[in-house]
C-alpha cells in the first residue's frame, strides 16, 4: 500500500493540453474518486497514475519514489477497466491467475491465492468457466480478481461499472466499497457519474476541462460548492440555478445583486412549507409533476426560469396551477454570475 | 392475425418468392457442376488403366489402384510430396509468426515511420509475381540459393498480404487488453504472443490456411529454382510426368489425387478454429 502525490501534472497530446498541471495527494489506503463529465481527463489522469500514458509535465510519486519514468509493471498498481478486458479465451481461474504472472510464488501458492480471491468475489463456482459463460457482473468481478491477486499498492478503476445496468450497478458499487473497507488498498476510481462519486468516495475530486475544480468529502462538496459547476453537478436532481434579478420582489432577501446567482437544491424548495423561518419564498407555474413514491419533484417555472422543488407525499399538484415553495434560513447557495465562483449560503 | 391468416400469409409468401429460389438454387448447382467435375476426372482418371485414359466415362470400365502403386513405388512422388510438405509447412509457421509479429508491430506501437513502412508493404501487393521472379532468380543466383530449399521458399516467408491481413486484425483488437496486460506486468513479446495472437484466432487460421494452399499448389517459381528432381515439389515432379516421355495422364491425376490429402486435412484441421475464433470475438470484452 503506499500514497499517490501528483504534483503539478500536465498531459499534452501533440499540441493540445489535456491536463494542465494538477495537485493532488491521495492517502494510504484512501478511497478517492475523480469525477467530471466526459472528456475532462478523469482517464488521462489514471493512466499517467497506472505509467500507460507518458507524462509531460509535473511530478508522480507513489509513497516516497518518483515515477514518472517508471514502467507500468514497476509502478505495482493494477488497474480495471471499463469493458474487462479480460481475456476471452481463458478460463475465469486462468484469468485471474494471469495478474500472478511475473510473481515468484510457487506454484501452489499462486493456486491458493486465486482460490482466495474467487472465494472472496463469489467466483469459485464459475472458476473453469470461460468469459463467454458469465454474466456482465462476474466479469467485471473477474477483471477485478485479477487486479486484487496481485496484492498491489493501489487499484484504479476506470468506469468499471458503466457497462453494467443501473441494479448490477447499484450492487457492485457496494461490492467495491465493501472490498475496499476489507484490504484497505490505496484506491483511485474514475467514474462521470456522481452517484458513484457520492456513495463511494472517501474523497471527491471534481474535474473539468483539465483542471481539478474542487477537492472534498462527498458531505463537503454537497455543502460547500465551489463553484456553480460543482454545486450543479453534485447531488440529484441539479442545484436551482436562479438569477437574482428573477427573485426580485418576491424574496426576503436582503440584497437585490444583479451579478448574484441563487443555488437551492430542489430537496431544499419545499412545495405548500411553512413560511416562518424561510429565508425566500417563490411562486410559480406548474409545467410537469415526477412522483417518486415518498415525495414529488415538481418541475416548474418562476419568472421564466425552470426550477425543480419538492412536495412531499405523492400526491401532485394540476400542471398549469400556481404554487408557492420556500427554502429555510441557511439552504442558499450565492454564486458570482460572471466568475461562477461560491460566494457563501444564506 | 388468426392462424390461418397466417398460412395463408406465409404460403402467399412462399409462392412469390419460389421464382427466386429456383433460379439461385440453380446457379449454384451450375457453379457447383462446374467446379467438381474436374475433382472427379481427377479421381477417375486415377482409377483406370493408361489404355483408358482418352474414354471420358466418369465410371471407369476396368477399375484399378495399379496407378496408385506405381505414382507411390517407381516415382519420385514420396520424396516430393515430403518436399512440399516441408516447404509449405515452413513457409506457413514463418508467415503465421513474421507477418503478425509485424502487423501487430504496425498496428499497436507508435513510432516514427510507421505510416511509411506500413505504406511500403502495401506497394509490394501491387507488384505482380511475374515481375518478381528475374530478381529473385539473380538474388538465389548471386548468393547460391538455386536449387536447395531455402531457395524454394525465401521469396515466400513473409508476405505483404499477410502483414496487411494481421495488422488490420490487430488494429481491431481493444487496447484495453493489452494495457491491462502491461500493468500486470507481462513484457510485450508475452504480451503478444499470449493476449493478442490468441484474440486473432480466426485471422491466422485463414492466414495458415491461405499459405499452406498457396505454396502445396505452388508451380511456378518452384520450377524456375529447382534444376534436380530430389528438390522438386509435388506440382513439379508432377509436371515432370508431362515431359520425360509422352504425357501420362494416368500418373498426374493419381499424383494429384493423392496431393489433395493434406490440402483436405489442413482445411478441416484449421476450419474448426476459425469457426471457434469467430466465436470468441463475439465475446464483449
Ligand atoms: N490519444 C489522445 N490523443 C489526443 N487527445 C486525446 C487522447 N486521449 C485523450 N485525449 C483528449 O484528452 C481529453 C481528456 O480525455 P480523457 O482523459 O479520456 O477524458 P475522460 O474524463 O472522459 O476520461 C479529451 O479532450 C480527449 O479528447
Ligand atoms: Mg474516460
Amino acid at each position: 500500500m503506499a500514497s499517490i502525490t501528483l504534483e503539478k501534472l500536465v498531459k499534452r497530446y501533440d499540441k493540445v493540453e489535456a491536463v494542465h498541471g494538477i495537485d493532488l495527494e491521495i492517502a494510504d489506503g484512501e478511497f478517492v474518486v475523480l469525477v467530471g463529465p466526459s472528456g475532462c481527463g478523469k482517464s488521462t489522469t489514471l493512466r499517467m497514475i497506472a505509467g500507460l500514458e507518458e507524462i509531460s509535465g509535473g511530478e508522480l510519486r507513489i509513497g516516497d519514489e518518483i515515477v514518472n519514468e517508471r514502467a507500468p509493471k514497476q509502478r505495482n498498481i493494477a488497474m480495471v477497466f471499463q469493458n474487462y478486458a479480460i481475456y476471452p479465451h481463458m478460463t475465469v481461474r486462468e484469468n485471474i491467475g494471469f495478474g500472478l504472472y511475473t510473481s515468484s510464488l510457487s506454484k501452489d501458492e499462486k493456486n491458493a491465492r486465486i482460490e482466495e480471491t474467487g472465494r472472496i468475489l463469489g467466483l469459485t463456482d464459475y472458476l473453469d468457466r470461460r468469459p463467454a459463460a458469465l454474466s456482465g457482473g462476474q466479469r467485471q468481478r473477474v477483471a477485478i480478481g485479477r487486479a486484487m491477486v496481485r496484492n498491489p499498492s493501489a487499484f484504479l478503476f476506470d468506469e468499471p461499472l458503466s457497462n453494467l445496468d443501473a441494479q448490477l450497478r447499484a450492487q457492485m458499487r457496494i461490492e467495491i466499497k465493501k472490498l475496499h473497507q476489507d484490504l484497505k488498498t490505496t484506491t483511485v476510481y474514475v467514474t462521470h457519474d456522481q452517484i458513484e462519486a457520492m456513495t463511494m468516495a472517501d474523497r471527491i475530486v471534481v474535474m473539468k476541462d483539465g483542471y481539478i475544480l474542487q477537492t472534498g468529502t462527498p458531505v463537503d462538496l454537497y455543502e460547500n460548492p465551489a463553484d456553480v459547476f460543482t454545486a450543479r453537478f453534485i447531488g440529484t436532481p441539479s442545484m436551482n440555478m436562479i438569477p437574482m434579478a428573477a427573485l426580485a420582489g418576491k424574496a426576503g432577501l436582503p440584497d437585490h445583486d444583479p451579478d448574484i446567482l441563487v443555488g437551492v437544491r430542489p430537496h431544499d424548495l419545499i412545495v405548500n412549507a411553512p413560511k416562518e423561518g424561510a429565508i425566500l419564498t417563490i411562486s410559480g407555474q406548474v409545467e410537469a409533476c415526477e412522483p417518486l413514491g415518498p415525495e414529488t419533484m415538481v418541475h416548474m417555472r418562476v419568472d421564466g426560469e425552470p426550477v425543480i422543488a419538492t412536495l412531499p407525499g405523492n400526491v401532485a399538484p394540476p400542471v398549469g396551477s400556481i404554487v408557492e415553495c420556500s427554502v429555510e434560513t441557511g439552504k442558499l447557495y450565492l454564486f458570482d454570475a460572471k466568475t461562477e465562483k461560491g460566494l457563501g449560503r444564506k | 392475425m388468426t392462424d390461418t391468416d397466417r398460412q395463408e400469409a406465409l404460403s402467399r409468401y412462399r409462392i412469390k418468392i419460389q421464382p427466386g429460389r429456383i433460379l439461385i438454387w440453380t446457379l449454384l448447382f451450375i457453379g457447383g457442376i462446374v467446379m467438381i467435375t474436374p475433382l472427379l476426372f481427377m479421381f477417375s482418371t486415377s482409377l483406370k488403366p493408361a489404355s483408358d485414359v482418352y474414354d471420358l466415362r466418369l465410371i471407369p470400365a476396368h477399375p484399378t489402384l495399379s496407378n496408385y502403386v506405381a505414382v507411390l513405388t517407381s516415382t519420385g512422388f514420396v520424396r516430393w510430396f515430403f518436399n512440399s510438405m516441408l516447404v509449405a509447412v515452413s513457409v506457413t509457421c514463418s508467415n503465421v509468426f513474421f507477418d503478425s509479429l509485424v502487423g501487430y508491430t504496425l498496428a499497436k506501437f507508435r513510432f516514427r515511420g510507421r505510416r511509411f513502412i506500413f505504406l511500403a508493404i502495401l506497394s509490394t501487393l501491387m507488384i505482380p509475381t511475374e515481375m518478381l521472379v528475374i530478381p529473385w532468380y539473380l538474388m538465389s543466383a548471386n548468393f547460391g540459393w538455386l536449387d536447395t530449399y531455402w531457395g524454394i521458399m525465401f521469396p515466400g516467408m513473409m508476405t505483404g498480404f499477410g502483414t496487411f491481413l494481421m495488422r488490420q486484425f490487430f488494429e481491431g483488437v481493444p487496447d484495453d487488453f493489452m494495457e491491462a496486460a502491461r500493468v500486470d506486468g507481462m513484457n510485450e513479446f508475452v504480451i503478444w504472443w499470449k493476449i493478442a495472437m490468441p484474440l486473432v484466432a480466426p485471422a491466422l487460421s485463414a492466414l495458415a490456411i491461405f499459405t499452406f494452399l498457396g505454396n502445396w499448389t505452388a508451380f511456378f517459381w518452384p520450377l524456375i529454382v529447382t534444376t534436380s528432381s530430389e528438390l522438386y515439389t509435388l506440382p513439379v515432379g508432377l509436371s515432370s510426368f508431362a515431359v520425360e516421355a509422352a504425357i501420362q495422364w494416368e500418373m498426374i491425376m493419381t499424383g494429384a489425387a493423392l496431393a489433395t490429402i493434406p490440402t483436405l486435412l489442413v482445411f478441416l484441421l484449421f476450419q474448426r478454429y476459425i469457426v471457434r475464433g469467430v466465436m470468441l470475438a463475439g465475446v464483449k470484452g
